[in-house]
């Protein structure tokens, strides 16, 4: 393996445990459920992308051929992410759930 | 009969085609035929799920979508990243923003793109279509939330499904 290939790699795997920590401390300290909403949405988009791309690139280097198919499971979770999210707000709503004081504006009710 | 024989979604067939020799180790024989089968047959057993196809044209602007979602993922991320980090209380804005879209796949790929990019969640659809509820996390008004959306991927997408 090649140097470029692996200070690309080490960017890429800090990078996405960065986000993914983030993501975590995003849950634990945002006021509400609606606001908590955004972190698990978040983490998987560039924490996940991070860290696949750079297993894409780690097995690709070892030179048995570019094998992309790892790049399959971002997209599958860039389709579900925004589907389980509107669920879960859905719900939320469904249920009346609170938003904190400094919201502007209203939830729905359909 | 020949109805049986078509491919009633031709997008869905090629895309299910593509995923297959992803996920089959390399192309062969076998997975191009077992593609093929799937493309045909997947599209048949649902096509009652699906609402009419839409008016899908110039799809060559489709990857310059994919790419300016993917660099405002990045981008916005760092920014929620910040936010979190600060220890800031963030204002959250609950929108409700007027669609232009008309068709239901075009407003769920709008709901997914606001999903997708960080600092904004759709949390719903109104049931005759004309709004949605978006959720903020860090915005100063309405405005700002509905003419980014409205200017930078709404106006995208309508290209594409006019």
């Amino acid at each position: 393996m090649n140097t470029i290939a692996e200070y690309t790699l080490v960017t890429l795997l800090l990078a996405g445990g960065f986000f993914t920590l983030v993501g975590a401390i995003g849950l634990a300290r945002l006021p509400d459920f609606y606001t908590r909403l955004h972190g698990p949405t978040k983490a998987t988009t560039v924490g996940v992308g991070a860290i696949v791309l750079s297993s894409v690139i780690y097995f690709s280097s070892k030179g048995e051929g570019v094998d992309i198919s790892e790049v399959l499971i971002t997209v599958f979770l860039f389709l579900t992410a925004p589907v389980s999210a509107n669920i879960l707000a859905k719900a939320a709503m469904h249920i009346g759930v609170s938003t904190t004081k400094n919201t502007q504006g209203n939830t729905w009710d359909q | 009969m020949l109805d049986r024989l078509s491919f009633p979604q031709p997008y869905l067939s090629l895309i299910l085609f593509v995923v297959w020799q992803f996920l089959s180790d390399g192309m062969s024989g076998a997975s191009i035929v077992m593609g093929f089968v799937l493309a045909w047959l997947i599209p048949q057993l649902t096509r009652s799920f699906w609402p009419d196809p839409p008016a899908f044209v110039r799809p060559w602007k489709l990857p310059f979508y994919l790419a300016l979602v993917l660099y405002d993922i990045v981008i916005a991320s760092i920014s929620v990243a910040r936010l979190i980090l600060s220890g800031r209380q963030p204002k959250p804005v609950l929108v409700s923003y007027p669609l232009e879209l008309t068709h239901p796949l075009a407003i769920s790929m709008l709901a997914s793109t606001i999903s997708l990019t960080p600092g904004t969640v759709s949390a719903d659809v109104s049931d005759d279509r004309a709004l949605l509820l978006i959720h903020a996390l860090d915005a100063e008004s309405d405005e700002e939330v509905i003419n980014a959306i409205r200017t930078r991927y709404e106006a995208r997408l309508k290209e594409m499904f006019p």
